[in-house]
């Protein structure tokens, strides 16, 4: 592969098929767009093949100086490479959940789509500052155009809440960055991440990141934006927006706060640790008394997204790889509920929870998936967020006790409330003659939702395939931040191996809690 | 003295005389049936002019012993009038052929303000800059009452030659009191006396003389006469005065700043802070409640003037460069944006203005109603679309001036800004559909729009270029 620009191909795919589709018919704008998306998606296996696991840092590396200030610089390590992966697998998930749903404007649409998927390729993959930050911002603009135009009853609003909140939130960050330039003389992410800024100075630049990813990711109190666009948005933008947008602010997190300012991370940790315990225990509780199905799930990745930072903010090893595991399997079954949704949404057109009952009678292939995914959004073991979750824990149980304890009722609230909406709509008897008249599965909508389920099933069983990737980049990491990560106040013991018959619990609260 | 050197640095400015002259014959003798002709000859003069003007730089930088510059700066400045001039001129005939006969007097006139705004930007001394203004100033007060039998368009000429003789008085004023201060008129007189110290005389002169070009440039608290002119204006004038004017103004601005008053920098910096900020914000503002497009887009003008200002705030070579480039930017964005509105036609081809007529034009026309959101979002300052290097610069040059405060808020500002544009977008793609608009533009709107389009889209590959020719402009100053 040496030389071989794939990065740039894996863009260049998706755009050429946008520009096809704003010229396509209808139904051709979807066969364009469902065989770009397949094509990208090839190409990730191909790139996942090729990636030297443990080898150099920074792979694929393009890099054209062809903007003047800044440069054409792409380049991934294992984290950007399993984001890269997830965006891939979800797009042609996406393209097939619109076939039938989306019937006006449809090359507009499948135009939207490819092109935000060229941006979030573009915003993994980006080494350079400014390339980031525009392929960063420039997401805004379809996402605009898909809930403001293929969105609910109410997508004005929820497409102008998203927008402004979110540009608000990043503006600060160019301005930051900024600054970062002209100090440090790069415009190089690599350059950049070794970067010693002088600490005092670091506590505004984080703040002034922190507001944009803090926004994106969403953390509470600044989430409030995010129900409200998966309510209004399109099925497919709500699986794009929980899947893949919302892991930007995270990989902003591990790509630039905390290895471009570790002091700052650590003198700051408490703040992050303190809104995240608010976010699992306040929206966990909001998502409990929802009465409209794609509000709860939104508030649900709130919670999940919550237990993303405490994982970045734990300063090991372990929270790092709990924290991209959580992204990448609640990428997966944040999506799969949303499809979920869509599916009876499609059927009935109402996402309240009381329309629906007894699903389990009339579509029992239909009630199977959709009570897998939510195991899997309670965090099972077996799947993906289990995976996740319990090293995230374990990591910030390390750093503090406490933070573990309260996030820790988060997956318990996380059973309550998924295991509610389940019977509330699959078991129970069939109240709504419309509903119990719904037929099962298509075979479309099945095979959309099949391959989701095995690749969750996959990251639960066997986690060490994902982890791999991401192994040495998060040990240099821990590496970079280890001088200033906070002493933990678990003060955890590694003793030698007891004789049988002694007292084993002193690590045990953590997982007992966790599970 | 008048030598051969100096005559051929101001070789753009002989040929657009004479070429004005010449064309003013043609119409004399011509008729209203010459309009085609003069209109095609006079954007043919603007190019020559345009040629010569690497013959300009090559006899530069000083003429008539100072009086005149050309310089990189004047140069840059000029290619970006001319352009602008040149298409407010081609977008002009098919709407005055809507009601009566396109006049051949119109070339004509933006041809004289061409003269203008070359004198202005390439001024040395406060007499060439006064008499470049009202040389432009006059042409534009005719233009802007240019459909006689029209009160919006008669109202808004008098609204502008009043409000306008206003302003050149209170400039005339500082030059005055510049003058008897220092004793000199020419540029780098003034800076000499400035570098011993600023007198009380030498300050209140340097407001008087910043509050004059703030006029010119419709910069907050000198804005009030844009939105009606711009919106009683015929609107090919109104895209001329958001476009070439504002170059020329804000380059006098820039190099008045630099060149006279280099050595004030102190006193005068704050005074363009607070002008920035304060257009930024009110340009925000008051754009939201619009309902007219074209009172919207002086709105805007004035919002993006405050921008321009942040890179003038900076007062360095990278801040001037910053603020060359943003107006090159904006130029573009402008003319696509007017050429655009010039489009919003009804069925009978009668000129709309309200906003809400653009309802669902994604569906009735697409291209149209793609190439207007491209335009939007890029004012707006979205990535990736140019709009947002142009902002970039100046913050850019700003933070690296060591004025991040300025920039943070300047830049937060501009989510307010963001706002309106994304207005128009909404209206264009998710509201329903109102009664249609014509069903095709004119060939030259939609060139110009496609070519403005083109270059707002795929902009960035030119900023290796745009950076050494504003970087060469801004290094002519200091």
């Amino acid at each position: 592969m040496d030389g071989f620009p794939i990065l740039s191909l894996m863009m260049a795919v998706p755009m050429a098929g946008a520009i096809a589709c704003l010229f396509a018919s209808a139904n051709n704008a979807r066969w364009i767009a469902l065989i770009a998306t397949l094509v990208d998606f090839v190409l990730g296996i191909v790139l996942w093949m090729n990636f030297d696991q443990g080898g150099l840092q920074w792979q694929f590396q393009e890099y054209a100086p062809i903007f003047g200030r800044f440069a054409w610089a792409l380049g991934i390590d294992g984290i950007a490479l399993m984001l890269i992966a997830l965006t891939v697998f979800l797009m042609p998930i996406c393209i097939g959940a619109s076939w039938n749903a989306i019937t006006k404007r449809v090359g507009e649409y499948m135009a939207a789509f490819l092109f935000m998927e060229v941006l979030m390729i573009g915003v993994f993959t980006a080494q350079d500052l400014y390339l980031f930050y525009i392929m960063f911002e420039a997401g805004l603009i379809p996402m605009y155009l898909i809930i403001g135009i293929w969105g609910g009853a109410d997508r004005i609003y929820a497409s102008y809440k998203f927008f402004l909140y979110t540009l608000l939130g990043s503006v600060l960050m160019l301005i930051a960055m900024m600054w970062m330039v002209h100090e440090a003389g790069s415009t190089e992410i690599p350059v950049l991440m070794a970067y010693n800024f002088d600490p005092h100075v670091q506590t505004w630049l984080f703040l002034a990141f922190f507001a944009s990813f803090a926004v994106k990711m969403p953390m509470w109190p600044v989430h409030t934006w995010l129900p409200d666009a998966h309510v209004q948005a399109p099925t497919a933008g709500s699986v794009i927006l929980a899947g893949v947008l919302l892991k930007m602010g995270g990989y902003g997190f591990i790509r630039f706060s905390l290895p471009m300012f570790p002091e700052a991370s650590a003198q700051l940790a408490p703040m992050v640790w303190g809104l995240s315990m608010v976010a699992v225990v306040y929206t966990s509780l909001v998502a409990l008394v929802q009465s409209d199905m794609k509000k709860l799930i939104a508030y649900s990745s709130v919670a999940h997204m919550a237990i993303v930072t405490i994982g970045l903010f734990a300063f090991n090893q372990a929270g790092i790889e709990g924290a991209m595991m959580v992204m990448l399997g609640h990428g997966l079954v944040a999506g799969a509920l949303f499809l979920c949704v869509g599916v009876v949404y499609d059927r009935l057109h109402t996402r309240e929870i009381n329309r629906y009952g007894g699903l389990s009678i009339n579509m029992p292939r239909y009630a199977v998936l959709f009570l897998f995914f939510t195991m899997a959004s309670v965090g099972l073991p077996g799947t993906s967020n289990f995976v996740g979750e319990f090293l995230a824990l374990m990591g910030v149980y390390q750093a503090s006790s406490w933070v573990a304890l309260v996030c820790t009722t988060g997956i318990i609230l996380g059973a309550a409330y998924m295991l509610y909406l389940y019977r509330r709509i699959c078991y129970g008897p069939q109240v709504n003659a419309d509903a119990a008249a719904m037929p099962d599965l298509s075979i479309r909508e099945f095979w959309l939702m099949a391959p989701i389920a095995a690749v969750v099933l996959w990251m639960g069983v066997y986690p060490e395939s994902f982890l791999a990737p991401m192994r040495s980049d998060i040990q240099a990491l821990e590496a970079r931040l280890a001088p200033a990560a906070p002493a933990g106040d678990s003060k955890i013991k590694m003793g030698a191996p007891k004789p049988a018959g002694e007292s084993h619990h002193e690590e045990a609260p953590a997982h007992g809690e966790a599970h | 003295m008048i030598d051969s050197a100096s005559l051929l640095a101001v070789l753009p400015e002989l040929i657009l005389t004479a070429g004005g002259l010449a064309l003013m014959m043609v119409a004399a003798f011509g008729g209203d049936g010459s309009a085609r002709v003069v209109t095609w000859l006079s954007v043919v003069t603007l190019a020559i002019a345009g040629a010569a003007l690497s013959c300009s730089l090559a006899h530069g930088p000083d003429a008539f012993d100072g009086l005149y510059r050309a310089d990189a700066f004047s140069v840059f400045a000029k290619a970006l009038i001319y352009v602008a001039a040149a298409a407010a001129i081609l977008l002009a005939p098919r709407f005055f052929s809507t009601d009566g006969v396109p006049r051949p007097e119109y070339p004509i006139l933006i041809l004289f303000a061409s003269i203008g705004m070359g004198m202005m930007v390439s001024a040395g001394d406060m007499l060439t800059l006064y008499v470049g203004l009202e040389m432009n100033s006059l042409a534009s007060y005719v233009l802007a009452s240019f459909m006689r039998q029209d009160e919006r368009s008669s109202e808004a000429g008098l609204k502008y030659f009043v409000l306008g003789s206003l302003a050149s008085g209170i400039l005339l004023y500082g030059i005055s009191l510049l003058y008897g201060f220092t004793g000199s008129t020419a540029f780098d007189g003034i800076a000499v006396a400035l570098g011993e110290g600023v007198s009380k005389g030498e300050l209140f002169g340097l407001v008087f003389v910043l509050a004059g070009l703030a006029f010119k440039i419709s910069a907050v608290p000198f804005h009030m006469w844009t939105p009606d002119v711009y919106e009683g204006a015929p609107t090919p004038v109104t895209t001329f005065f958001a476009s070439a004017p504002k170059v020329a103004a804000m380059g006098l601005t820039v190099r008045v700043a630099i060149e006279a008053l280099g050595p004030a920098g102190l006193d005068w910096q704050q005074i363009v802070i607070f002008v920035a900020l304060a257009s930024i914000l009110f340009g925000a503002v008051a754009a939201i409640g619009q309902t007219n497009i074209k009172r919207l887009m002086a709105y805007s003008s004035i919002n993006n003037v405050g921008f321009a200002l942040i890179g003038l705030a900076a007062g360095t070579p990278a801040g001037v460069a910053g603020t060359m480039s943003y107006m090159a930017i904006y130029v573009l964005m402008t003319i696509g944006a007017f050429a655009c509105i010039l489009q919003m036609r009804d069925a009978d081809g009668k000129p709309i203005e309200t906003i809400a007529s653009l309802a669902g034009l994604s569906q009735s026309r697409k291209g149209l109603a793609a190439a207007l959101a491209i335009f939007m979002f890029s004012m707006a300052g979205i990535p990736p679309l140019f709009g947002f290097w142009a902002k970039f610069l100046v913050f850019d040059a700003a933070v690296a001036a060591g004025l991040t405060a300025l920039a943070a808020f300047g830049i937060t500002a501009s989510v307010i800004g963001a706002f309106y544009y994304l207005k128009i977008i909404k209206t264009m793609y998710f509201d329903e559909p109102t009664a249609a608009y014509e069903a095709k533009g004119g060939p030259v709107e939609n060139i110009i729009l496609t070519a403005c389009a083109v270059v707002i889209v795929l902009g960035y590959l030119l900023n290796p270029l745009l950076d050494q020719a504003s970087a060469a402009a801004a290094a002519s100053l200091f």
